[in-house]
């Protein structure tokens, strides 16, 4: 079953991400007739350098599709996300993803992790701090910042519906029939007297308007 | 640095005590102003005009317009 996938092109596959998520924790292990076998090639992960990018701006995805994956990527690489593992998301419903965030731990992190199993008061507010990002890109503050993208799609809208609009225009101009004879006003003004004659309506609705008296409108 | 504990329980309940009645309240207020703002103007429409309803003024002068198919105007 290939499941190799490049991080760019999650985001047009119509599979659900809680779909997603859902398969990778529980159907994973439940047996449906159907067995994982691991990737058939080997999995391409460019070298991962230690660079600190704690220290950097918020971690920020564009894609919401798209599981992050920590490691540092040249923006030109495509990277080949394994979707039979475990995976991190960024989800307001996944409050502990499957895994932790950094899979790559410098040693820093490592004797940080190894203090971790002591007493958690003897860690400091940076430490504890460190630890969080370690496990979590976002926190969900972070997550759940609002954007201002809908201007653009307001405007897109508005703007496509303002084509459409001209190409109407353009239509009745050029390419819709004649009106029928029953659109002209002499035919409109005998419809209306027989509808009259006929008292459509006449308690409260069209004829309930004409006064038969004085032959006239109310 | 330790922050309060947030609500874990009673998030649906807190919910409803306070959405219900405002929806209850609502739903009444809409199906009052129908009755008094629709129903009851209609029905006084419709008693009024069946007060001096004449059915045969209004059938005769519905035949002379000439909208029958059954029975032609007077004189044809």
């Amino acid at each position: 079953m290939m499941l190799r996938l490049t991080a760019g092109r999650v985001g047009s596959l119509v599979a659900r991400r809680a779909a997603v998520a859902l398969t990778t924790s529980s159907a994973r292990m439940a047996s449906h007739g159907h067995v994982f076998r691991g990737p058939m090639y080997q999995i391409r992960r460019p070298q991962a350098e230690v660079t600190s990018n704690q220290q950097m701006a918020l971690p920020h995805h564009e894609n919401s599709l798209v599981p992050h994956v920590s490691l540092s990527i040249h923006p030109e690489v495509s990277e080949a996300v394994d979707m039979s593992k475990p995976m991190y998301w960024d989800r307001r419903e996944i409050p502990l993803p499957d895994k932790r965030y950094k899979d790559i731990l410098t040693p820093a992190d490592k004797s940080l992790k190894e203090k971790e199993k002591g007493p958690w008061g003897q860690l400091s507010n940076e430490e504890k701090l460190a630890l969080y990002r370690l496990s979590f890109c976002q926190t969900y503050p972070e997550m759940n910042q609002s954007s201002s993208e809908w201007k653009t799609v307001v405007a897109g809208v508005l703007y496509c519906i303002g084509l459409t609009g001209l190409v109407i225009i353009w239509q009745t101009a050029y390419v819709s029939p004649p009106a029928p004879r029953t659109f002209d006003a002499e035919w409109q003004a005998k419809q209306v007297k027989r509808m009259l004659d006929m008292r459509v309506s006449p308690i409260e609705g069209f004829a309930a308007q004409w006064d038969y008296e004085k032959g006239q409108w109310k | 640095m330790s922050l309060q504990k947030p609500l874990m329980r009673g998030l649906l309940a807190k919910r409803l005590r306070f959405h219900v009645p405002i929806a209850f309240a609502l739903s009444m207020l809409a199906a009052v102003g129908w009755k008094y703002g629709v129903t009851e103007p209609r029905k006084k429409a419709y008693a009024e005009f069946y007060k001096h309803y004449d059915a045969t003024k209004e059938f005769t002068s519905m035949r002379e317009a000439g909208v029958f198919e059954s029975v032609r105007p007077t004189g044809k």
